[in-house]
C-alpha cells in the first residue's frame, strides 16, 4: 500500500492535424506498441489493467469502451475506460496499483479530432440542457467571458496573453511531436480574427489528432523493468461547480484544490522551489497563466509579466510548455493532459531532443477538461533522487 | 501484499420510474441524500466521489459526469466517472474501492444514474450507435437483436426450452413486489411470459427488463472510519472485471467467459475456493431472464447449462439455497443501466446487515455475490461483500 509507483513505458503517435493513414483503432496500437517496447513488457502477459480515456460525443459511438481492448492487446482482462481528462486516467491507474491488487497498469487516451464534422457543435452538447443550450451559443463565449474578467480581475494584458503563443508555438518548433510550430509576432496573434472578445484565433490552440499509451508500475516491477523510472510523486484532482451562473469565474478553485492535493501527496510545501518545470493546460493563450496562477507558482497577476519577462520560456527559471504545450502541440481533446505528462517524463528522462532542459529533476503536468467544465487534474512527477 | 480493508457503510435509492420527472442531476442528488442520511454523514465528510452512469446518449448530454457532479455531491471534490457500458454499476464500486484501498482516500461517495426517458422515441434509438460504425452500424442492429443471437445460442447448445427461462421473470418480478423502489412487482405467469409478443425471436416481452430512470449511491469508508460510524459494515472482499474482444461476431456466445473470468479474480481476492458454498446472496445482472441464468453459469455458481434446472428446483427462491436476484432484479425492479447495476451492490448491503425488510434472505447470509455486465455482451464485473 505504501509501494510508489512509476511510469516505466510511454509510447504515442502523432501529433497532427489529420491522420487519415490510421484509424482510431490503429493509432492506439501504433501507440501501445511503441510503450511497451519502451517498457520491455508483453501486454498478454505483464499488465494487469486496462485504464482508456475516452467520450462518446468525441468518438461518434456509444459505450466507446467496447472498442478499446483488442488494440490494447487488453482482450479478457481487466478494462476500464475514464470519461475525463487524461490525467484522470493517470490518477485511475495510479490508485489501481496503490491497492496492492494490480501490479502493472496501462493507460491510453487518444484524439482523433479530424473525424469530426463540427467540434463545436459536440462542445455544444456539453452545455446544462435546461439553461444554456436552447441559447445556442458558441462555446467558446465562455472563454471570452472569463477572459475578459481575468484581465480585468488581475491587470494582466493581451499583450501578455499573446505573448503566451508566441512562446509556445517558437517552442513547437524543437518539438518533433507537435503539429503547430510557428515562428509569429505579438501582432500576428493580437491582429487575428476575434473568436469571443478578446479572445482572437490565435489564442485558441488548433486541434490535432494523437494518441499517447503510459505503463505504470508498482515500485518493486518498474526497478526490475528499467533503469530510468519516472516516479508519480503526487497527483490531485478536483471539479468546481458545473453551472456557468454559480461558479466562480476569478478563482479556479478546482485546480487550485487538485494542486493542493498534488502537493500534500508528493509532500512538497513550497512548490516553487522543487518544481524545474511545468506542462499545463493552455488550451486558451489565457488560461496558461490563469493556470500558473491557480497552482500557486506564482502570484496572482504575475504570470503575465514573467511570461513578457522570459521567465517562463526554454532558458527561464521556470520554463513552462517546454513541448509548445496544445497551442504548439495541438489540443488533443481528452487526451491532452497525457500529452502534458508525456513531455515531463520525456524531459526528466533525458529523452527530449532539441529541446531538452538542463538538470530537471521534478516536472509538473496539469489538464484542464475544457469548455465548459470546471475539471482539472495535476501529476508530479520525479526522476530517481 | 496485505490489502487495505474497505466497507459499505451506508446506500440510498431512488424509485425505479419508467419516466422520471426529475432531471438526471435532481435523481443523483435524492440518492446521494439517501446514502449519506443512512450512515449519519453529510457531504463535508465525503472525501472522493466516484460516479457512474452508461452511455451520454441517453441524457444527451456530452461529457455528462460533468453535469451530474453536483448532484452526486462532486462539488469541490476529486470526481471521477467510470464507465464499461451495462457492466458500469458494478465497476463504479470497484472504482470506488480503489480510490479508498490505494490510501487517499478515507470515504468515497460511489453515485449511479440513468435516465433513460429522455431518448425520444426510444432508448434503442441510442444503442444503435454502440455498434461498429462500418461492419454493423449499417444493418440497423440493436441490443434485442444481439441478445435475441445469444439466448438462441444458448438454449440450442443445451437444448433448453423457453419455459425453462420464463422462470426467471416470474421469480423476479415477484420477489420485486417487496421491493418499495420496484417498477414490474406482480405475480405473473410462465404462460404470460410464453405469449407476450415477440420482440426478437426468441425474446419476448416479458424476458426484457423494462427502460427505467432512477440513481443509487452507496458510501465507502475505510477499516478505521467504518468502525466510527457503524456496528455493521460491509466488507468489500473480492473485486474482479474483465471485457472481452469487440468482435463479438466472432465468439461462442452461449457461454460469458469475461463473467468467469471477473469471476475467477474475485473469488481470488476473497479466498474463495468453493464458490458455491461460501456465496449465501447472488445477484447476477438480469436485464433478460436468460442472463441471469448464463451468468450463474459464468460465475461458477452452476454448471454449464445447468442454471434453469436450478431455477426449476426453487434453488434460487429468496428461500431457496441460493437466493438469487432477492431483490427482484432487473427483471423486477427496473432497469435504469448504472443503477441497476448498483442497486445489486446496495441490496446486498441491506441483506448482509438483516434490514432487507420483506424480502430478506432467511438465514443470516454472510457473503454475497453482485455482477453485472455490458457493452457488446463483453463485459463482466463483480464485487463480493461480506460481513465478518
Amino acid at each position: 500500500m505504501t509501494e510508489r509507483v512509476a511510469i516505466v513505458g510511454v509510447g504515442w503517435y502523432g501529433f497532427r492535424s489529420i491522420t487519415p493513414e490510421v484509424s482510431y483503432k490503429e493509432m492506439m496500437y501504433e501507440a501501445a506498441v511503441r510503450a511497451y517496447h519502451d517498457a520491455g513488457i508483453d501486454p498478454r502477459r505483464d499488465v494487469d489493467s486496462f485504464v482508456t480515456v475516452a467520450e462518446d460525443f468525441n468518438e461518434g459511438t456509444s459505450i466507446f469502451d467496447e472498442y478499446t481492448p483488442d488494440q490494447m492487446g487488453g482482450v479478457l482482462r481487466p478494462n476500464e475506460t475514464i470519461p475525463g481528462e487524461g490525467l484522470h486516467g493517470l490518477a485511475t491507474a495510479y490508485m489501481q496499483i496503490k491497492t496492492g491488487l494490480i501490479r502493472v497498469a496501462v493507460v491510453e487516451a487518444h484524439s482523433k479530432v479530424s473525424n469530426i464534422l463540427h467540434p463545436a457543435h459536440i462542445l455544444a452538447y456539453a452545455m446544462d440542457p435546461v439553461y444554456n443550450r436552447p441559447l445556442g451559443l458558441h462555446p467558446y463565449f465562455i472563454a471570452g467571458l472569463e477572459m475578459q474578467r481575468y484581465l480585468f480581475e488581475t491587470g494582466a494584458t493581451l499583450e501578455q496573453c499573446a505573448q503566451v503563443v508566441v512562446k509556445n508555438r517558437q517552442n513547437a518548433l524543437l518539438n518533433p511531436l507537435a503539429a503547430y510550430p510557428a515562428e509569429l509576432s505579438l501582432a500576428d496573434v493580437l491582429d487575428s480574427e476575434p473568436v469571443a472578445e478578446p479572445l482572437t484565433r490565435l489564442m485558441v490552440a488548433p486541434p490535432a489528432d494523437g494518441c499517447i499509451v503510459m505503463v505504470l508500475a508498482a515500485e518493486e516491477v518498474a526497478r526490475a523493468l528499467t533503469d530510468t523510472p519516472i516516479w508519480i510523486q503526487g497527483l490531485g484532482w478536483a471539479n468546481g461547480s458545473y453551472s456557468l451562473e454559480n461558479r466562480d469565474w476569478v478563482e479556479l478553485d478546482y485546480v487550485r484544490q487538485a494542486a493542493e492535493m498534488a502537493y500534500r501527496t508528493a509532500g512538497i510545501r513550497y512548490p516553487r522551489e522543487i518544481i524545474d518545470f511545468v506542462e499545463l493546460d493552455d488550451a486558451f493563450a489565457y488560461k496558461e497563466l490563469q493556470h500558473l496562477e491557480a497552482l500557486s507558482l506564482c502570484r496572482p497577476g504575475e504570470a503575465g509579466i514573467l511570461t513578457v519577462e522570459g521567465a517562463t520560456s526554454l532558458d527561464g527559471d521556470l520554463p513552462v510548455n517546454p513541448s509548445g504545450g496544445s497551442l504548439g502541440c495541438g489540443h488533443l481533446l481528452e487526451a491532452s493532459g497525457l500529452a502534458r505528462a508525456l513531455e515531463v517524463v520525456l524531459q526528466l528522462r533525458g529523452e527530449a531532443g532539441a529541446h531538452q532542459l538542463p538538470d530537471v529533476a521534478v516536472g509538473m503536468a496539469m489538464g484542464w477538461r475544457g469548455l465548459p467544465t470546471t475539471s482539472a487534474a495535476v501529476a508530479i512527477l520525479a526522476r530517481e533522487d | 501484499m496485505k490489502m487495505r480493508r474497505v466497507a459499505v457503510v451506508g446506500a440510498g435509492m431512488t424509485k425505479f420510474v419508467r419516466r422520471a420527472l426529475e432531471t438526471a442531476d435532481e435523481l443523483s442528488w435524492q440518492a446521494t441524500q439517501m446514502a449519506l442520511d443512512s450512515c449519519g454523514l453529510t457531504l463535508d465528510d465525503i472525501d472522493a466521489v466516484a460516479s457512474g452512469t452508461a452511455p451520454d446518449a441517453f441524457d444527451g448530454v456530452h461529457m455528462n459526469s460533468e453535469y451530474l457532479c453536483p448532484g452526486s455531491g462532486g462539488w469541490n471534490k476529486p470526481f471521477i466517472r467510470c464507465y464499461v457500458g451495462g457492466g458500469t454499476g458494478v465497476m463504479a464500486v470497484i472504482h470506488g474501492w480503489y480510490h479508498v484501498a490505494s490510501g487517499l482516500f478515507d470515504t468515497c461517495l460511489v453515485v449511479c444514474e440513468e435516465k433513460m426517458s429522455s431518448c425520444q422515441p426510444h432508448p434503442q434509438g441510442a444503442f444503435l450507435t454502440i455498434f461498429d460504425h462500418t461492419l454493423e452500424r449499417p444493418l440497423g442492429p440493436n441490443l434485442l437483436w444481439i441478445f435475441a443471437m445469444e439466448m438462441n445460442a444458448y438454449m440450442q447448445r443445451y437444448g433448453l426450452s423457453h419455459r425453462d427461462i420464463a422462470l426467471v421473470t416470474v421469480k423476479n418480478r415477484r420477489n420485486a413486489k417487496d421491493h418499495p423502489c420496484a417498477l414490474l412487482g406482480e405475480d405473473i405467469t410462465v404462460d404470460d411470459v410464453l405469449n407476450s409478443e415477440v420482440m426478437a425471436w426468441p425474446v419476448r416481452r416479458l424476458d426484457v427488463s423494462p427502460i427505467s430512470d432512477g440513481a443509487v449511491a452507496i458510501v465507502l469508508a475505510s477499516d478505521k472510519v467504518a468502525h466510527r460510524l457503524t456496528d455493521k459494515p460491509v466488507w468489500i472482499e473480492g473485486v474482479g472485471w474483465s471485457l472481452e474482444t469487440a468482435y463479438w461476431t466472432n465468439r461462442d456466445l452461449s457461454y460469458p467467459q469475461q463473467v468467469e473470468e471477473a469471476a475467477r479474480m474475485a473469488y481470488q481476492m476473497a479466498g474463495i475456493t468453493e464458490p458455491r458454498k461460501q456465496i449465501h446472496i447472488a445477484e447476477p445482472y438480469d436485464p433478460f431472464d436468460y442472463k441471469e441464468l448464463h451468468h450463474l453459469e459464468g460465475l461458477l455458481l452452476a454448471d454449464k447449462g445447468k442454471a434453469p434446472e436450478m431455477t426449476a428446483l426453487g434453488i434460487t427462491r429468496r428461500d431457496g439455497d441460493l437466493p438469487v436476484c432477492p431483490s427482484g432484479g432487473l427483471l423486477g425492479v427496473g432497469n435504469p443501466i448504472a443503477a441497476a447495476g448498483l442497486m445489486k451492490v446496495a441490496e446486498l448491503f441491506w441483506q448482509l446487515r438483516g434490514e432487507a425488510g420483506a424480502r430478506q434472505v432467511p438465514g443470516n447470509p454472510k457473503r454475497g455475490l453482485a455482477q453485472a455486465w455490458g457493452d457488446l455482451m463483453q463485459v463482466g464485473t463483480v464485487v463480493i461483500l461480506g460481513v465478518a
